[in-house]
């Protein structure tokens, strides 16, 4: 991927024969599978380099070395209305989720079986709006009780895989050799198992609480990001500025920490977003199947779980806590696929146009699939 | 590719082993295994007898040994709910799931490809934002909420489809199969799309079109070959999430496969059908995984020169 120097046609080369040498040699198989997952990216970053080139140069040449000012972030979200509306919605949630419980006090579990199963109404004050559950426990307060916990799972899985998983990709690739394939094949294992499935029989052997759920979260998505920082760990090693570094002495930690970290990191953050989403929906399927969060906790799988017998006469408390999950991942997405070009400087350019004239902009990364 | 394949197989057999080996020490990581396997209101004279008649009153070692030697048996003990063998009862299970996994990855792939390589064909046109944005939104919806609102809709509103079951017509299969799809669906459009638009930038399409080829001849021809390596890549992985997607599904249409057989013995204790249900879909998923590198072996004759060195 284009880096904070300025995109040269070297550099396009040098990405694109990196790319074929990691096809040609992947002598082992486990390598193989990972080296191709790696390409798309690199691919990628191959093309929209050669294509705009031209463009780019100029972008990046005023772009790079200095941090960005922080009024062209807020601008370029405001250019982009899918991502402002996300991010909207995401601050929304988080706000929700840490300030909710305060406002609401105990009303996510005070029953009134008088007022079971009201449909959502506006008559009925602020906590019946989105109607009641069969206990007559209010759908709103439920939903807010249900988002923090749903974030406090979420949120430190995806903290610990990050931070494990890139140190260890990171370490992996910079120093190559055994560490690396060692560090790959342990990843391809974990990976080659649905994370549904270790969830499940962890959760069997040890009990379904909140902090094992996170446990297990983490355990199975560190392998994304060992992958993805080892990929870029292993194409910046043998760049010129690594190489000065090291011939000055530099010890490799601070090789790592100095001059690879700060550019591994904004790829490593959208990875980080988009699998927010996937830990997200996994918990809600955990807690679908019941072993998840357990009752009287509330998370909003479990909250489609409970409503699931009363669908016929009461759609809201099934529909909403799902809205509730689909609005949040698919902000998260749309998020993740702004950060992306805002963190790259060959492609930022982009995000001061108006959409039409944008142009091809860069795919998904594959880190999205399970 | 007999060299590769044996190379490949040998590879995978020892992460196999590691798992036969997790799911022994795991049921005795927890302190007594009749403790797992039996039932929480078992009395204390069926523990001592299902102690003994499983052996796990001897060593460790030699239980292992035992262990070993029936799980190259294909033996994992009788299921305590029905008291069949829990060999048999998976492999009654199992072609279901790969009946649906198998509809569903096909429909996938096919569909994705003509959606992506159209969105590539002219980047940021309204197909192309209207596919990213059908296809983000179909990677991030809940599986479980999306069947449950077919149920609604189709079932229960309209009344077009049957709620669950596996009696019938060919409309049993739709809800089920649209539940699985949607999510490697949504995956695999962008990443066909992502890497046509690579492919299609590349000198030789330039030329393709120069010389005159009709659209559906640049990119069926000339194109999707060499974007089709990523995909391959996620395709596999999409595949080994399906068993995520497959309890679900199993789960709320009742379906007797893999999934449900897994999440029933989970909520019943039933240790000996989980173990056996948990290293079959383990091999399978590395048979899924040399069937994907033959696949990019085939595709990419880079990867096919450099395996057999």
């Amino acid at each position: 991927m284009p880096r904070e120097e300025p995109t040269t046609a070297d550099t396009t080369a040098g990405a694109s024969a990196d790319t074929t040498a990691d096809v040609a040699a992947a002598d082992t198989p486990g390598t193989s599978a990972a080296g191709a997952l790696d390409d798309p990216a690199a691919d990628t970053a191959g093309m929209t380099a050669a294509g705009t080139a031209e463009t780019a140069a100029s972008g990046t040449a005023t772009g790079a070395g200095r941090a960005p000012h922080r009024a062209n972030w807020w601008r370029m979200l405001g250019r982009d209305r899918a991502a402002a509306v996300a991010a909207v919605v995401l601050s929304l949630v988080v706000l929700v989720a840490v300030f909710g419980r305060l406002v609401i006090g105990d009303r996510a579990q005070r029953q009134d079986l008088d007022a079971s199963l009201r449909p959502p109404s506006l008559g009925d004050g602020v906590y019946g709006l989105f109607g009641t559950d069969v206990l007559g426990r209010s759908v709103l307060a439920r939903l807010v009780d249900a988002a923090a916990t749903t974030l406090s799972v979420a949120v430190p899985a995806v903290l610990c895989s990050l931070l494990i998983g890139s140190a260890l990709g990171l370490w992996a690739g910079y120093h190559g050799g055994r560490r690396e394939s060692v560090a790959l094949r342990v990843a391809d294992v974990i990976l080659s198992f649905p994370s549904l499935l270790i969830a499940v029989v962890v959760l069997y052997v040890f009990s379904p609480s909140a902090l094992n759920i996170v446990l297990i979260l983490a355990v199975a998505r560190i392998p994304v990001y060992l992958r993805t920082a080892r990929a870029e760990a292993a194409e910046l090693r043998s760049r010129l500025f690594v190489d000065a570094a090291r011939t000055f002495g530099t010890p490799a930690r601070h090789i790592i920490h100095r001059h690879i970290l700060p550019i591994a990191l904004p790829t490593l953050l959208t990875v980080a977003t988009l699998d927010f989403c996937f830990v997200m929906l996994t918990e809600s399927s955990l807690s679908f199947l019941g072993i998840g969060i357990q009752p009287p906790d509330v998370s909003w799988g479990l909250m489609v779980a409970q409503g699931r017998q009363y669908l016929q006469t009461a759609w809201w408390i099934t529909v909403l806590p799902g809205l509730a999950i689909v609005f949040t991942t698919v902000s998260a997405t749309v998020l993740a696929a702004w950060v992306r070009m805002a963190t790259d400087p060959a492609q930022r350019w982009r995000l001061t146009l108006p959409t039409k004239r944008r142009g091809a902009s860069a795919a998904v990364p594959p880190e999205l699939i399970p | 590719m007999i060299p590769f394949l044996r190379k490949r197989m040998i590879s995978s057999a020892i992460p196999l082993f590691c798992v036969v080996l997790g799911v022994f020490f795991l049921a005795r990581m927890t302190g007594n295994p009749v403790d797992l396997y039996l039932p929480l209101s078992a009395t204390a004279e069926q523990r001592a007898e299902f102690s003994a008649a499983q052996g796990f009153d001897l060593s460790i070692p030699a239980q292992l040994w035992n262990y070993l030697v029936d799980a190259a048996h294909l033996d994992f003990g009788t299921s305590l709910r029905t008291g069949q063998p829990a060999t048999e009862m998976v492999l009654d299970a199992f072609p279901v799931t790969l009946q649906l996994a198998g509809v569903t990855m096909l429909l996938a792939i096919t569909g994705a490809l003509l959606v992506g390589s159209l969105a590539a064909y002219r980047p940021n046109s309204l197909v192309d934002r209207i596919a990213s944005l059908l296809s983000m939104t179909a990677a991030s919806i809940p599986d479980f909420w999306f069947a449950i609102m077919g149920v609604l809709v189709f079932g229960v509103s309209l009344g077009w489809l049957p709620t669950s079951g596996t009696l019938g017509g060919p409309e049993i299969w739709i809800l089920p199969v649209a539940t699985l799809l949607i999510r490697p669906f949504g995956v695999l459009v962008q990443v066909v799309r992502g890497s046509m638009v690579t492919a299609l930038s590349a000198p030789y399409v330039k030329i393709a079109r120069s010389k005159g080829a009709t659209p559906q001849r640049v990119i069926f021809g000339h194109a999707l070959r060499n974007a089709v390596t990523p995909v391959l890549t996620v395709a596999g992985d999409l595949a080994v999430g399906l068993v995520n997607g497959a309890v679900i599904v199993e789960t709320i249409f009742g379906w007797p496969g893999i999934g449900k057989l897994m999440i029933d013995s989970i909520l019943q204790r039933d240790f000996a059908v989980l173990q056996a249900a948990v290293l079959l879909t383990a091999v399978t998923i590395f048979a899924l995984n040399i069937l994907v590198d033959v696949c990019h072996a085939l595709t990419d004759p880079r990867v096919r020169l450099a395996v057999p060195a």
